[in-house]
């Protein structure tokens, strides 16, 4: 369980704390259900939610505790599902929770790939087939040769994650390659080259790339990897801002333990906002550096299909 | 009554020439287009004059709103860098070459059209009721979401564009939710013809799709002459789409080649 003592700015400073923007739902476009708990068979160094093998902070889910939310959604409105951990594919349940998914809206899994194998990466060719929604598999690479990658992943992700991806492939899959920036701006063209070239060797020539910033939280935070956040996002900052970019104003998170504001929040104990989908449709406080972060870069959690939803 | 709806034109004035005419043969008592009359293509002031002969009512898409408005971009709503620079290229494009008269024409125009006709309650708008620039994509439009659209906006059928490729879903008690496609680019499909979508509401399944030639040669050639870049003009040549593609989801991306 990653540490949360560190004080957020706006905490000792009441004329501050007035000012921290707070965003309701305004429709709820995306569901994410923390599938496989903090459960992972990695302990990624820049894990946002220091998952690993040990954390059982956030369970993994069952069908029969995902269901209800499924069809609370539906009434509600729901444009998309994503299913996260931790890894996913360590859940059981998890193909007859996307079948039952996919028989009423798309979904996406994001997952580190390592435990693809032949037979789960054939399962999922014929979910989506077999559905008229898009099924889209998110694989965690974060760096193109083993050294860079296994650097923050672990020995011998490298290559797992790199077999995971060829066997989606190699099912007429197009698998989204999700990378944390961990590397500077200077450095960015090299490296969406590199893991070009890296895929096309596997075969993989129209190779689909999802770079997300890197968060300041959980063992990223623990571990220092990058410099400290301390920003928040103040009512100033949102006046002729696109809410819709913040992921609050859009989506919720479930998990075991109930309904959370966004999936990137869910260490702290004020990111629960409620048991039902119906009782989260209130305000949140973008108190966190985190909600800076996403408020910086915008939409870094959905698919780019979802595109932005800026109003005029 | 049958009608015509277009999707986005992209200043493909020649193909927006061939629907028109195609429509008034196919007898279409009148034609709507859903908006972007700008993007990928050259020339846009040669739109206009086409939209006032056919008497074409449009709706104001997105980047209708831009242009219209001066603003710093098109509003299409991508989140890939890569699809932004290509739309960041063709706006600017588009902006610096659309006279301030059509400019006004783009500002004034409405966000939606409303019409019933045959007992049925039509609606036609940019991306979707409830966003201009919503991308509807057949793969990850739920039923119960397009269900709820006509509930909420009072509607038995609705028609979008925006997204460029064209589907269609029917929904219960006889309604139905229709992206028209555009007919500014090709489907992402190999062919070169571009689509446009005609509604019958007499007709029990209103809704028919129209694969549309033109001379996309020429278009191709005018768009080399304008110093467009490539990428764009191949996608004219080819069928298949090699820019703003990333916003593709899976199964509408495997369709293409690239």
């Amino acid at each position: 369980m990653s540490d949360r003592t560190r004080n957020t700015p706006e905490m000792s400073q009441s004329a501050a704390s007035r000012r921290v923007a707070k965003v309701g739902l305004d429709s709820l476009d995306n569901l994410w259900f923390q599938v496989g708990g903090t459960l992972c068979n990695l302990a990624c160094e820049h894990c946002f939610i220091s998952c690993s093998p040990q954390n059982d902070k956030f369970k993994m889910m069952s069908l029969a505790q995902i269901q209800p939310y499924l069809d609370e959604a539906v009434v509600l409105g729901v444009k998309e599902f994503y299913f996260t951990g931790g890894e996913p594919f360590l859940n059981d349940e998890i193909f007859d929770i996307l079948e039952a998914t996919l028989a009423i809206g798309p979904a996406t899994v994001l997952t580190n790939g390592t435990i693809i194998t032949n037979r789960r990466a054939r399962e999922l060719a014929r979910l989506e087939a077999n559905s008229i929604y898009s099924l889209e598999i998110r694989v965690s690479l974060d760096g193109f040769d083993e050294p860079s990658n296994d650097r923050l992943r672990g020995k011998g992700s490298f290559k797992l994650a790199l077999n995971g991806i060829t066997r989606l492939v190699e099912q007429g899959m197009l698998p989204i390659l999700t990378a944390v920036q961990t590397w500077s701006e200077a450095e960015h063209e090299r490296m969406l080259a590199g893991f070009k070239q890296l895929l096309a060797d596997i075969g993989y020539t129209r190779p689909r790339f999802k770079i997300i910033p890197a968060l300041d939280l959980g063992a990223y935070q623990q571990n220092k990897i990058g410099p400290a956040v301390t920003e928040y996002v103040t009512e100033e900052m949102l006046e002729d801002f696109d809410r819709s970019q913040l992921i609050c104003s859009n989506s919720r998170m479930v998990t075991n333990s109930g309904v959370h504001v966004c999936p990137i929040l869910i260490d702290y104990p004020d990111s629960r906002m409620g048991e039902s989908l119906k009782a989260t449709t209130g305000e949140y406080r973008l108190r966190h550096p985190a909600c800076y972060t996403c408020y910086l870069s915008g939409a870094i959690c959905s698919n780019f299909s979802s595109g932005g939803q800026s109003e005029r | 009554m049958r009608v015509a709806l277009l999707g986005g034109v992209y200043n493909n004035y020649l193909a927006l020439e061939a629907a028109c005419e195609d429509a008034r043969a196919r007898g279409c008592a009148k034609i709507y287009c859903l908006g972007d009359l700008g993007a990928f293509g050259p020339h846009p002031d040669k739109v206009f004059p086409i939209l006032q002969e056919y008497g074409v009512e449009c709706v104001q898409g997105n980047y209708d709103n831009s242009v219209g408005n001066n603003r710093e971009d098109c509003q299409c709503g991508y989140t890939d860098p890569t699809d932004n620079h290509y739309a960041h290229l063709s706006y600017q494009y588009t902006l610096a070459n659309t006279s301030p008269d059509n400019r006004r024409y783009l500002a004034s125009l409405r966000s939606e059209i409303r019409f019933t006709v045959d007992n049925r309650r039509v609606l036609l708008c940019h991306g979707s009721p409830r966003r201009v620039n919503e991308f509807m994509w057949e793969s990850t439009s739920p039923t119960h979401l397009l269900e709820r659209f006509c509930d909420d906006y009072d509607a038995d059928i609705i028609a979008v564009t925006h997204t460029g490729l064209h589907w269609q879903r029917a929904l219960s008690d006889g309604r139905w939710f229709v992206n028209v496609g555009c007919i500014g680019r090709p489907a992402n499909d190999g062919a070169t013809h571009v689509w446009y979508t005609i509604l019958d509401t007499a007709q029990p399944e209103p809704v028919t799709f129209v694969p549309l030639a033109y001379d996309h040669e020429r278009l191709a050639q005018e768009m080399e002459a304008e110093r467009i870049p490539s990428e764009f003009i191949e996608t004219i040549r080819t069928g298949y789409w090699t820019t703003c593609l990333e916003i593709l989801p899976a199964k509408e991306r495997k369709r293409g080649i690239c």
